[in-house]
């Protein structure tokens, strides 16, 4: 798929300023693509990844508009385009299933999160997040708290609203050696816990053991 | 018994299956929270009594209530937000206008809920990267080639693809289009992929 891509922004004039060639850009796409699809929480927005993505499609659609018609070259190059803008709407996808499905929590994080640290939800992200509390909220007030007696008038959302299952299983390949990672970290009795993880090995393991590694990029889901 | 109402409601939805809005039971929400109602004013007559009268005997029968209101809370808010996700799903599946026998089903809120939801959503896919933002309803599989063969299921009228061409779609017409193009017309119903 790289290759292909990278052939298309020869076409492309000026992608020379950025750091990133392409077919990297693809790859870190398609590395937080995978991420983001197997964990059970939201992960760090990586919105400079999008935009640059977003940046090249327009790109390859203008030069696209150059090739004449008939062209062999063409057909190929549109595949490529709808695979990555595939790749990314399904990124965004399924950040924006996680925001619906665990807002209050996904807020809150976002509210509590100390100044400097980096941010999990992209500012537009932010915004549709609030504004789907604010109409829920509504939403069900109008219905039926209003209706009901004094005291029972608020819900708690935090509360009502499931959070993401931290202790679910996921699949993950070492992308750089680890060495002693707890399995059991809430455990008191740690020493019989401890695992090595081999670069370019495959593990199945609770989400929450490795979260920090998957948040670092040492380790990427599978 | 008190709260069985509620769980009716609750079971009307888990009955309809995935993914099927059945219709808004007004009715019964409104039994819950009369029933909700008369909990509450007795509730707060016998705290009244038991308060100024010292009947301790009554403190029971004051828990077990509040207790019931509590349920019945919980139920009402969860038949109401399973029915915003079901309506929520709908949204990604028809597009942004829905069908009239499924409008027929939900309430007026329900209805107002969602045009905000259509409102913040194509916000947030305008926002996306350059002037147009990208729709991320489309997409939704993995594409395996460029053009497909589809059907028409029912008369749509004409319908404009990238190059300017026009084409009728007409039922039981066959045309071999680009797939990013009708991926939305399949999911609506109107064409058919035909996979020879």
């Amino acid at each position: 798929m790289s290759d292909a891509f990278s052939e298309a922004s020869d076409l492309s004039a000026d992608d020379s300023q950025d750091v990133m060639t392409p077919a990297e850009l693809i790859a870190k796409l398609e590395e937080a693509w995978l991420n983001e699809k197997f964990s059970p929480e939201l992960l760090e927005s990586k919105s400079e990844i999008v935009e640059c993505v977003m940046e090249q499609l327009t790109h390859m659609e203008e030069n696209l508009q150059r090739v004449r018609k008939g062209d062999v070259k063409a057909s190929v190059h549109r595949m490529e385009i709808d695979r990555i803008r595939f790749v990314l709407s399904s990124y965004l996808r399924s950040r924006l299933q996680k925001i619906e499905k665990f807002f209050p929590h996904v807020l809150e994080k976002e509210k509590s999160r100390a100044v400097g640290d980096p941010s999990f939800l992209s500012p537009q992200e932010f915004a549709f997040a609030k504004e789907y509390l604010a109409n829920t909220e509504t939403y069900l007030k109008a219905v039926a708290l209003k209706h009901m007696p004094p005291n029972l008038q608020t819900v708690d959302m935090l509360k009502a609203v499931p959070e993401p299952c931290l202790d679910s299983f996921v699949f993950l390949r070492v992308k750089e050696r680890q060495e002693n990672i707890l399995v059991e970290p809430e455990m008191d009795e740690q020493r019989e816990y401890v695992i090595d993880l081999e670069e370019g090995s495959q593990h199945l393991i609770r989400y929450r053991a490795i979260a920090p590694l998957v948040a670092s990029g040492a380790v990427q889901l599978i | 018994m008190f709260c069985e109402k509620a769980i009716e409601l609750i079971r009307e939805l888990q009955r309809m299956g995935d993914g099927q809005l059945p219709a808004f039971n007004e009715d019964g929400i409104r039994q819950v929270l009369e029933e909700m109602k008369a909990l509450y004013q007795q509730n707060q007559s016998d705290v009244n009594e038991a308060k100024t009268e010292g009947r301790n005997e009554l403190i029971p029968t004051i828990k077990f209530r509040h207790c019931c209101l509590i349920r019945n809370q919980r139920c009402i808010t969860a038949y109401l937000y399973d029915r915003l996700l079901r309506i929520r799903a709908l949204r990604w599946e028809y597009g942004s206008v829905l069908p009239t026998a499924i409008r027929f089903h939900m309430c007026a809120e329900e209805l107002e809920w969602f045009n905000q939801y259509k409102k913040s959503l194509a916000t947030y896919m305008r926002s996306l990267g350059g002037e147009e933002g990208l729709d991320i309803t489309q997409d939704v599989k993995p594409p395996k080639s460029l053009y497909i063969e589809v059907r028409c299921l029912k008369d749509h009228g004409e319908f404009e693809i990238d190059d300017g061409t026009i084409i009728l779609l007409k039922k039981n017409s066959q045309h071999f289009l680009p797939r990013w193009k009708c991926e939305q017309l399949i999911r609506q119903g109107v064409l058919e992929h035909v996979v020879s």
